[in-house]
């Protein structure tokens, strides 16, 4: 039982940060699909900069910045160039994809994966597990409760009152995301540096896809979302329980379990349980 | 679409520029890998080992292409054929489609198909008997395990990792028949070949749950498997290539599967124009598959376990000993 429930909170740390970065971005008014290359250019920086310094800390830093940064692309084309916020999110999923086995070759000589961390430079997994059940609380605080968060709200719903007010909701937009990014970043640490020893191509496996589903079950809350990736982690963590302990003789049809969150949210987004409303202005 | 469309371009165009400047005498050989890649650590890797091994030796022209999609595994071999290279190595059973239509265009170019096997006669067929491979290490894990609980992470759920498994438990039984083998899968899509942090969530709740060996042919997901060993500090069993030192001391060993030797041999047949095209199963006795023994687990083996695992490599040659072949199982299954 103990074992399960540490084995959810491994599998949805990942998850947490970067449906959280989902949430920030996505409250400012801004669609993210691109959750899932933010977070593979991260993990790439994270274990990268870790392996070359021998320090996790800079590899932290080094994955908070270069996850702000690709999240600042996504911004600079909807925000500034107004570019269609879908297709600007699918050009930094692919450039994200294709850039870091690149870069992995020009470093290491193979495109597969950068080389093994040693267990004593690496995060323990339990830190960073800690610091994402306590971030949904911490951006509930920041967005419901300070002038800044309202901003980024107001920014969301309805950025035309915004700018009568005299805020740019640009400004806010680009600073929501910024800050996505370097939230996002964090699960790309987690995935790179404590939870595996090295970054290898693709190693986060549609996990930001998962989370933008989990933002959306959420219906694009930061408790609701924590909670509703949790679900997906206990999923995920049962569907290996499962595996391997034959129920009366027979094994549980895992693909069955796998997909049954998927199943809820799609119930969740037609309207049978509740109703999620995305934030009025996204995709404008 | 776009993207496979632009990857086509781009890679047609290194190999025109790539291959534009080698008319030597010299043999050349195209070799090409699947999404794994040429550091896979496992078998890409040991298929890139054989032929670099075969340039150095035979002084053959070697040009590589590593695809990163299924889609430009055939755009791939047609270049290789069109610039009329004579020998064409398709690495993995995911290309069987594309040798099968670009052998039948190119009737006098000769190709080496791994890991899966076609009737044409201008293809090489080479699979290996990735059963008796598994039986070894499994019988190994068996004399290892100290809580007689031994366990199994697949990669994808496909025939032929069921067949590894199969293996392996037999293997297992063999030595300890109560030992209990714990088997988990990483998943039913090709993300499972790389997805180690699943793969290490696998291990972990094997490890917990009492396994303190476990086999994972599962790709470069194998990786998280070795990590979960690392932090447990358990055994786990290497696949394909030698994966002995990736974790040393951890790794009791590998099952290997000897791509470079046969990838070696096809060139080496190829340059004395002795290609021979047909299917050849490698196993035990026509050393396709082996278990590793080198400086990096030495300690992990004893004299003892090393001459028991002679006797039993001895007996499958000479078919005294039978290993279950999950292939044979599937079609006697079948025409019922």
């Amino acid at each position: 039982m103990m074992e399960l429930l540490l084995s959810t909170l491994r599998l949805s740390t990942p998850l947490i940060f970067a449906a959280m970065g989902g949430f920030l971005c996505e409250r400012s008014g801004v669609a993210t699909i691109c959750l899932e290359g933010v977070l593979l250019t991260s993990a790439w920086a994270a274990a990268t900069v870790t392996y070359l310094t021998h320090s996790p800390y800079l590899g932290a830093i080094a994955a908070l910045i270069v996850g702000g940064f690709t999240m600042f692309i996504h911004a600079f084309l909807t925000v500034k160039a107004k570019a269609d916020q879908i297709i600007s999110g699918v050009v930094v999923n692919l450039i994200a994809a294709g850039m870091t086995p690149l870069l992995t070759k020009l470093l290491f000589g193979s495109p597969t994966n950068t080389k093994a961390i040693p267990i004593s430079e690496r995060f323990s997994s339990t830190t960073l597990t800690v610091v994402a059940c306590l971030l949904p609380f911490t951006l509930y605080a920041l967005v419901y409760r300070t002038g800044l968060g309202l901003r980024l709200l107001a920014a969301g719903d309805g950025p035309e009152a915004l700018e009568t007010s005299g805020v740019s909701s640009q400004k806010v937009r680009l600073w929501a995301m910024s800050l996505a990014g370097m939230v996002i970043g964090l699960g790309g640490v987690y995935l790179s540096t404590a939870h595996a020893s090295q970054f290898t191509r693709d190693m986060t496996a549609g996990r930001g896809y998962i989370a933008l589903t989990a933002l959306i079950f959420g219906k694009w809350r930061p408790i609701p979302t924590f909670v509703s990736c949790l679900f997906f982690g206990l999923a995920d963590a049962l569907q290996i329980q499962l595996q391997s302990n034959p129920i009366f003789g027979h094994t549980f049809p895992v693909q069955a379990l796998q997909a049954f969150p998927y199943i809820v949210t799609l119930l969740v987004l037609v309207g049978f349980i509740g109703n999620a409303k995305p934030p009025l202005a996204i995709g404008k | 679409m776009k993207k496979t469309f632009f990857c086509e371009i781009v890679l047609s165009l290194s190999l025109l520029l790539g291959l534009s400047g080698s008319l030597h005498g010299e043999i050349k050989v195209g070799l090409a890998l699947d999404k794994g890649g040429r550091d896979d650590k496992s078998f890409n890797a040991a298929a890139f080992l054989g032929a670099t091994e075969a340039q150095n030796k035979l002084g053959i022209k070697l040009k590589t292409v590593e695809s990163s999609d299924d889609i430009s595994l055939e755009p791939t071999l047609r270049t290789f054929a069109q610039k009329q290279f004579p020998l064409i190595i398709a690495v993995g059973f995911v290309q069987k489609n594309a040798v099968e239509r670009v052998a039948k265009q190119f009737p006098k170019a000769h190709f080496v198909l791994i890991d899966a096997t076609t009737d044409a006669p201008n293809v090489r067929s080479i699979v290996f008997k990735e059963h008796e491979g598994s039986f070894l290490v499994g019988a190994l894990s068996a004399m290892a395990s100290k809580t007689h609980k031994i366990g199994f992470v697949g990669g994808m759920d496909i025939p032929m990792i069921r067949r590894f498994q199969l293996g392996f438990e037999s293997g297992v039984k063999h030595i300890n028949p109560n030992a209990t083998v714990l088997t988990n899968y990483v998943g039913s899509s090709s993300e499972a070949w790389r997805n180690p942090t699943k793969a290490k969530e696998l291990a972990l709740s094997q490890y917990n749950k009492g396994v303190d060996v476990i086999f994972s042919p599962s790709g470069a997901s194998g990786l998280g498997v070795f990590d979960a060993a690392e932090q447990m500090q358990r055994l786990a069993v290497g696949c394909d290539s030698n994966q002995n030192w990736v974790k040393p001391g951890l790794v009791l060993t590998s099952m290997l599967k000897k791509v470079d030797v046969a990838v070696f041999k096809a060139i080496e047949l190829e340059t004395q124009s002795k290609f021979q095209g047909g299917i050849f199963d490698l196993g035990l006795s026509e050393n396709g598959v082996d278990y590793s023994l080198d400086e990096f687990n030495r300690k992990l083996i004893s004299s003892e376990m090393e001459s028991r695992i002679q006797t039993i490599k001895s007996d499958i040659s000479n078919k005294k000993l039978k290993v279950p072949d999950y292939y044979l199982k599937m079609k006697k299954a079948k025409s019922f």
